[in-house]
């Protein structure tokens, strides 16, 4: 049961040869959002804090990827790595008088900081050429060996979700993890034990912040072309939709949920007109038989054969 | 030795004095209690010794360390572990895997730690289980540590806060109301563990309204009224005190 998602995972791959380009593409991007939604799960499942602004994140990472490669013929990886330590950087100047505040108010504050760095990108033109954005960005590579076919940008992306996902496991399961679920349960309880919430929540902020900033990188290696809007609100609305349908706080859950709202579309675009319709009311369904995301159905079976 | 010693502490919240010049101090291995009617500020003396709230006024030591206005992660860490009137477990987790949290200032290592989980990490991992296991059977939970804390009763929730306050390794332990809401044996199985708890070194101030359970357990006992003071001393000289009588028989009686 424990090797059930992994070995889903692996047919699927395995499988991927036989679809087209398009699909391919499909399950490429949920790969990137995937990654996207493991950081946002560790500050909000894990951490039990909301922020409505890590898109702002992927926009750093993505745009110092695509300004570095594109404009100044950097090459990708001192490129990436200059993007996500600045998120990181960031997310720790940022999130250091913001994690004061708690609920509502730390949403409103992340809000606001996803639209800053949203406007900065269309404003900065000499840099980021605005809505225009910036093209001719280089594909993903790995030592300088360029990946064109999208069936081996496929494996190189799933590659890397196996990794966030490993480190992301790894810190859940641990003294860390287990602080950060500790103020997630009741931060004075937290406190009371020796727990220091400042630091775990800031701590816990800058790693979802690094995983978003890697998903933004590889984004606009993936596609090509950056402009804001990649990294506007519907990242947010998707990430959050990713997020509750796998199954917040579950590990297993950021990867579920990417698949699912990356392929539903897919499946209803049949549909045409009522295409909309029938992903919202697929989403509403999942949500009422699973209020717990996808993933409580794996835990569900578990505990079923224990017993 | 004196492990805990409190001066002049006052809380004021705008015009109301809830705790008013209060003094008394605390030797190391004994049981002590603090006793007084609702709404006589013995919670708001308890946050204010433990770092939540901080004192208008006066000073709080630990172990002949000033302490006062401190924040409560950092007096934790100096050993003065807490519980609450309203039990604060973590409710998504199991019982096994609360007391492990408390575990928290007995273990080390961060990110780069649980990362790289090497050997030292792995080791203490199991210590961390092993003595969390032994906690739960300290308290009497050992068959329930799978079972999620808010499935547990509420004189086992009781318990199972005291297992993760001392999976912390506590020398002063802070008790606010342990025996709120639990029937008459778990009460007296209460008593058993508090003194078992002493027995291995460490300090307990508690407070509590069950008179029977404080005269039987605490050899100093504090009463607080209207946030002063009243008197202070053994269970009997307490109990024979006629400013105490007035305050508890001349009163609305509470208990």
């Amino acid at each position: 049961m424990r090797y059930l998602p992994a070995a889903l995972g692996l047919v699927i791959l395995a499988l991927s040869p036989m679809f087209g380009d398009y699909l391919v593409t499909v399950l490429g991007f949920a790969a990137i959002y995937a990654i996207f939604v493991i950081g946002l799960n560790f500050f909000m499942g894990y951490a039990g804090q909301v922020s409505f602004g890590q898109n702002a994140f992927a926009a750093i990472g993505g745009y110092t990827s695509a300004i570095l490669t594109a404009n100044y013929d950097w090459g990708l990886l001192p490129a990436f790595a200059v993007g996500v330590v600045g998120a990181g950087m960031a997310a720790f100047v940022v999130g250091y008088p913001a994690l004061r505040l708690r609920g509502h108010y730390l949403a409103m504050a992340t809000l606001a900081l996803g639209l800053i760095v949203y406007e900065i990108a269309v404003e900065w033109d000499s840099m980021t050429q605005g809505y225009m954005g910036i093209s001719g960005i280089p594909p993903l590579a790995l030592g300088g060996w360029e990946i064109l076919d999208p069936h081996w940008q496929l494996y190189f992306l799933s590659a890397i979700v196996v990794l966030a996902l490993f480190a992301a496991n790894r810190l859940k399961k641990s003294r860390f993890g287990n602080a950060l679920l500790a103020i997630s349960g009741s931060e004075s309880a937290a406190q009371a034990l020796g727990v220091d919430i400042a630091y775990y929540k800031l701590a816990a902020f800058v790693i979802a912040a690094i995983y978003a900033a890697v998903a933004g990188s590889l984004m606009v290696h993936f596609v090509g072309f950056v402009s804001p809007e990649v990294f506007g609100l519907n990242m947010v609305i998707a990430g959050f939709m990713m997020l509750y349908v796998g199954g917040i706080g579950s590990t297993l859950g950021p990867i579920l949920g990417a698949c699912i709202i990356s392929l539903l579309p897919e499946i209803f675009r049949g549909f045409k007109d009522y295409q909309d319709l029938a992903f919202g009311a697929a989403l509403i369904l999942i949500l009422i038989f699973a209020p717990k995301g996808v993933a409580s159905f794996g835990r569900f079976f578990a505990r079923g054969r224990r017993n | 030795m004196k492990l805990l010693e409190l001066a002049g502490v006052t809380k004021q919240f705008g015009g109301l004095t809830a705790v008013d010049d209060v003094g008394f101090s605390i030797e190391a291995g004994t049981i002590s209690a603090i006793i007084g009617p609702n709404g006589a500020g013995k919670t708001t003396l308890f946050n204010m010794i433990s770092g939540f709230l901080a004192p208008t006024r006066g000073t709080v030591s630990f172990d002949g360390q000033d302490v006062t206005g401190m924040r409560a992660v950092d007096i934790a860490a100096r050993g003065l572990i807490r519980t609450f009137q309203l039990v604060q477990l973590f409710p998504d987790l199991t019982a096994f895997e609360n007391v492990r949290i408390g575990a928290h200032l007995q273990s080390t290592g961060d990110i780069w730690a649980a990362l790289w989980r090497g050997r030292r990490v792995r080791e203490q991992t199991r210590m961390v289980d092993r003595m969390a296991m032994e906690l739960l059977d300290f308290v009497g939970l050992e068959d329930r540590a799978g079972i999620g804390a808010t499935e547990l009763t509420y004189g086992q929730q009781r318990l199972l806060e005291i297992a993760r306050a001392l999976a912390a390794r506590p020398r002063l332990l802070l008790l606010d109301e342990p025996a709120a809401g639990l029937n008459q044996e778990e009460t007296g199985n209460l008593a058993l563990i508090v003194r078992q708890i002493v027995a291995q070194g460490v300090t307990v101030l508690i407070i509590e309204h069950d008179m029977r359970l404080i005269m039987d357990i605490a050899s100093k006992i504090i009463v607080l009224d209207f946030g002063k003071k009243l008197a202070e001393g053994g269970p009997e000289q307490v109990q024979n005190d006629p400013r105490v009588l007035e305050a508890y028989l001349g009163g609305v009686d509470y208990a």
